[in-house]
C-alpha cells in the first residue's frame, strides 16, 4: 500500500484559497496577517510532502520547509510591530483606513 | 466509490490523514466565519496542529515539532498580543462592499479549481525516500554541512528582524 501525494497536495490547496479570501476580505489586520500565515502553512505542506512522496524525495524539502518557518516567523514579528507603530498614529487597526498613500 | 472509501479507511495512515486534514480545514473555515479576533486566532491554532500531525504522517518529525512550537506556539501567542496592544472592538463588522468579496470568493474558487485540475491531470510517481534512522540527526548533519552558508543568512535575517521589531514598536518618547 503506497502512499500517494495528492491528497495532500489538494488539502494545501483549500488551505491557501482560503487563506487567500481571507487575507482580501478581512477588515482586521491582525486577522489579515494570520491569513497569510495559514497560505504560507498550506507551502510548508507542499514542500513536505514532496520532500517524502515527491519524484525525488530527500530531506532537502524539509529544511527548505524550516528556512519558510523562519521567515514567517520574522515577517508575523515586523507585521505586529508596524501594526502597533500604525494603531499609535492612527488609532485603529482596520485595513481599509490604512490608505495614506492613496491619498 | 463505496468500496474505494472502504479500501482508504481500511489503513491507519489514511484514517489519519483524513482526520488531520478535517481538523485542518475546520479550523481554517471557523477562522474566516468567527466574528471576534481571539476566537479566529484559536480556531487557526488548531489548523496549525493538525498540520503538524501530518508532518509526523510525513516522516518530518523534527519539522512538525518546529511547527507546534514555532506556529502554535510564538506566533500564535504573538497575534494575542498584537490584538491586545491594539484594542480591538473585537467585532468583525459586515463587509462594506459585498461586491468585492462575492467576486473574491468566484476568484479563489477558480483558483482551487485550476490547482485541482492539475493535481488530478499530473504524474507523481513517488520515489522510495529514506528516513533515516534519526530524523533530528539527519537534518542537522544537512543543515550544518550544505546548507551552512543559508543557516547563518537565516539568523541574520532573524536578529535584524527581532531588532527591527524593537526599534519600530518603541515609544517615540523614550
Amino acid at each position: 500500500m503506497g502512499m500517494v501525494i495528492s491528497p495532500y497536495l489538494t488539502l494545501a490547496a483549500i488551505l491557501f484559497c482560503i487563506g487567500l479570501y481571507g487575507a482580501l476580505s478581512k477588515k482586521s489586520a491582525i486577522v489579515v496577517l494570520l491569513s497569510i500565515e495559514l497560505m504560507l502553512n498550506a507551502a510548508n505542506l507542499n514542500l513536505v510532502a514532496f520532500a517524502k512522496l515527491g519524484v525525488n524525495p530527500s530531506l532537502t524539502g524539509q529544511i527548505f520547509s524550516l528556512f519558510t518557518i523562519t521567515v514567517a516567523a520574522a515577517e508575523a514579528a515586523v507585521g505586529i510591530a508596524i501594526l502597533i507603530l500604525l494603531f499609535r498614529n492612527k488609532g485603529t487597526a482596520d485595513v481599509v483606513q490604512m490608505d495614506t498613500m492613496k491619498q | 466509490m463505496l468500496s474505494s472509501i472502504g479500501d482508504f479507511l481500511s489503513n491507519g495512515s489514511n484514517i489519519a490523514f483524513f482526520i488531520f486534514a478535517l481538523f485542518a480545514i475546520g479550523g481554517a473555515v471557523f477562522m474566516i466565519s468567527f466574528t471576534r479576533v481571539v476566537h479566529m486566532v484559536t480556531a487557526l491554532t488548531f489548523t496549525f496542529l493538525s498540520l503538524a500531525g501530518l508532518f509526523v504522517l510525513l516522516q518530518a518529525e523534527f519539522v512538525a515539532f518546529v511547527q507546534v512550537l514555532i506556529y502554535a506556539g510564538a506566533i500564535t501567542i504573538l497575534m494575542i498580543f498584537g490584538i491586545m496592544m491594539t484594542r480591538h472592538d473585537n467585532e468583525e463588522e459586515q463587509p462594506i462592499r459585498p461586491a468585492h468579496n462575492v467576486w473574491l470568493g468566484i476568484g479563489c474558487v477558480g483558483l482551487f479549481a485550476v490547482l485541482f485540475y492539475a493535481i488530478q491531470h499530473s504524474d507523481f510517481t513517488p520515489g522510495t525516500f529514506d528516513p533515516g534512522m534519526d530524523n533530528t540527526l539527519a537534518i542537522g548533519t544537512l543543515l550544518y554541512n550544505q546548507y551552512v552558508i543559508l543557516f547563518e543568512l537565516m539568523s541574520v535575517l532573524l536578529t535584524v528582524a527581532f531588532i527591527g521589531a524593537v526599534i519600530i514598536a518603541k515609544r517615540e518618547e523614550d
